[in-house]
């Protein structure tokens, strides 16, 4: 393989990485997606605050369930990096440590709303927990840079906005983000449209409120 | 026995639309009242029919799934807090804390100075005199009831929600309940849910859960 | 008015004051857990260390542990004991945040200087160089410390199972807090300056001030059913 590759379908190389940059296309948009999940919580959490609609409940829920389930493929697919970069699995470094805090938090919703029995007392409940822990990731994210070193790859996109990476590589990691969102959205919309039936027919069965 | 004539307050309670939907099952649908002082509302229905809950949310203490509750009150500004007394089933004081001590910490919570006496006087009243100062964990169910009197009347609220007024209750307990009732439709508004067989000609108007729910 | 505001939230602080007072429920807990936890470290680790980042870690997981053994009582307490409804039908829903928050931040100041105490005098190579950082570093982590706690432990006292998932919910929000305190304690311990550490107090005090503003904003939501 070459640096620049005669064919389209050859991966470009980045000195130093080789073969392991493959897993960037998988770990990159995960871990990108599975903030946005978070921050889509809590953007319906707040909208059930105000309108005590159950669907913004749901929506909550789910993008909470499919942003979960993205921040642990990202956790895996970075430690599976990390081990081949830097023969560790796990080194605390600010982005590793983000990560697992952000595994932590959705744990903690999850706990908190098998913990409660009344619907709308939970929806109340985890739309409170996302919020506030929306409003103390920006902290986390300040505060992790300063006091732990960093073993994190400079951004391939540097500050300038000049790329650095290879054409090829840019659209290939651009196709990989396209992809996994659309693959989260659209798991996102199931998982919402499962839990409406879910709700609408326990509601049928005791004849009442339709969502 | 001379009755004082006290003055009727100005205040107006109004429910319109209340709704309350919970595990998504609908408790109540669509309930509208209107009451100025002097007048009574009576609320019945079996168990499980949503009394509780509808005082509770005229109480302002459980939001109603729909509609609004609405205090007018054109003689002192009174916040929720100073307009309403609420006797409960549910209720419960606190048991580490004497009689005399739950009132203090209820009027100063209520940014109400009260003359010592005042308490002394209440208590009283409800059949309390020779347990002031006794923690309330060791009252009965009747004395608890008693209490929950003082509470809700050391105030002097222009409204007046009772469930179930005369659980726990003896004959005597009773009577004073009959008596206070009279007192407070003299001045204000009561509203009263109950199971138990009562009058409803007595009242100005009535609401039954398991017609209307 | 900040008067009728304030007489309110002081008579529900000393309602809770008076009752601890009396039952010594959360004192006792706290108590022991600290003695206890210290104990644990004393014989683990006891006179073997003398690094400061091993000794400051250490001692903000004693505070944090007994911290969450005792916190929650404040509003666990009213919803086992049905007190609730009597708290409801009193004061507006902000009172009842303030008036527990300010007990919650008796209760970790006095929990604070017990554990450093006991733990200046039980681990032996725990010395402070910089006690004016080190004061003011136990000052303001104590005070982000009952924020979060405080909105944390209302929001587990509606649910199920209270104990165990305080700390779960606590942790996350509390992590960047503890990050920075166990930071500036190591540097007191050290010698650090209190000048250098200007950003870090910022950062406290913004961290404080956000948990309360966000608090009071979600509290009547979590408060009323």
């Amino acid at each position: 393989m070459s640096a620049n590759p005669s064919a389209w379908y050859h991966l470009p190389i980045i000195p130093g990485l080789e073969d392991k940059a493959r897993i960037l296309f998988f770990h990159v948009p995960t871990a990108w997606l599975s903030t946005v999940g978070f921050i889509a919580s809590m953007v319906y959490g707040i909208r059930y605050l105000r309108k005590r609609d159950p669907e913004d409940d749901i929506k909550s829920a789910s993008a909470a369930g499919v942003g979960f389930l993205f921040c642990i493929l990202a956790t895996v697919t970075g430690a599976i990096w990390a081990k081949f970069s830097w023969g560790t699995y796990w080194n605390w470094d600010p982005r590793q440590t983000s990560i697992f805090v952000l595994l932590l938090i959705y744990g903690a919703y999850f706990a908190l709303r098998s913990a409660i029995d009344v619907e709308e007392k939970r929806a109340t409940l985890s739309a409170a927990y996302a919020i506030i822990a929306a409003v103390v990731m920006p902290f986390f994210m300040f505060v992790m840079p300063r006091i732990l070193a960093s073993l994190h790859p400079q951004p391939v996109l540097n500050v300038q906005g000049k790329t650095e990476m290879n054409a090829t590589m840019l659209v290939l990691l651009i196709s990989s983000f396209a992809g996994f969102t659309g693959l989260a959205s659209w798991m996102w919309n199931l998982e919402v449209r499962i839990q409406r039936i879910v709700m609408n027919s326990l509601s049928g069965l005791k004849g009442e409120t339709r969502v | 026995m001379e009755m004082i004539q006290e003055p009727l307050l100005d205040i107006r309670l109004s429910g319109t639309g209340l709704s309350k939907v919970f595990n998504r099952r609908s408790i109540f649908r669509d309930i509208t009242f209107q009451l100025s002082a002097g007048q009574t509302l009576l609320i019945t229905g079996s168990n499980g029919a949503g009394k509780s809950t509808l005082l509770k949310v005229i109480a302002g203490i459980l939001t109603p799934s729909s509609g609004t509750v609405s205090i007018m009150d054109a003689d002192i500004p009174q916040t929720v807090y100073r307009a309403i007394g609420f006797v409960s089933p549910y209720l419960n004081l606190y048991d580490e804390f004497s009689p005399r001590e739950n009132l203090f910490f209820a009027m100063s919570a209520r940014s109400r100075q009260v003359a010592p006496d005042a308490v002394d006087r209440i208590l009283d009243r409800v059949g309390l005199g020779r347990f002031k100062d006794v923690p309330s964990r060791v009252f009965s169910s009747g004395m608890k009831q008693r209490l929950k009197y003082a509470f809700s009347l050391i105030h002097e609220p222009p409204i007046l929600l009772l469930d179930e007024p005369t659980s726990n209750l003896d004959e005597e307990g009773k009577g004073f309940v009959r008596d206070l009732m009279a007192r407070q439709v003299a001045k204000g508004i009561l509203i009263v849910a109950t199971n138990e067989q009562t009058d409803v000609s007595r009242y100005d108007h009535s609401i039954n859960l398991d017609r209307e729910g | 008015m900040i008067g009728t505001f304030l007489n309110p939230v002081l008579a529900v602080l000393r309602k809770d004051l008076q009752s601890e007072l009396r039952t010594r429920y959360a004192m006792s807990a706290l108590i022991m857990f600290i003695v206890s936890t210290i104990s644990i470290i004393v014989f683990a680790i006891g006179g073997g260390t003398s690094r400061s980042d091993v000794l400051a870690g250490m001692l903000w997981v004693v505070i944090f542990f007994s911290s969450m053994s005792g916190l929650s009582r404040t509003f666990v307490s009213e919803e086992e004991r049905g007190t609730a409804m009597t708290l409801q039908l009193l004061v507006p829903p902000s009172v009842v945040l303030f008036g527990k928050l300010l007990f919650n931040v008796l209760l970790v100041i006095g929990m604070n200087i017990l554990a450093v105490a006991l733990y200046s005098f039980l681990m032996t190579g725990f010395t402070v160089t910089s006690p004016g950082l080190f004061s003011l570093t136990l000052i303001l982590g104590s005070g982000g410390l009952a924020a979060s706690s405080t909105i944390i432990a209302a929001i587990i006292a509606k649910a199920n199972t209270k104990g165990p998932l305080f700390p779960v919910l606590a942790l996350p929000i509390l992590l960047p807090l503890l990050v920075v305190v166990i930071n500036m304690t190591r540097l007191s311990m050290e010698g650090g300056d209190i000048s250098e550490s200007v950003g870090e107090f910022q950062f406290l005090i913004a961290y404080i001030i956000v948990i309360i503003t966000a608090s009071n904003l979600l509290f009547e939501y979590i408060w009323r059913d």
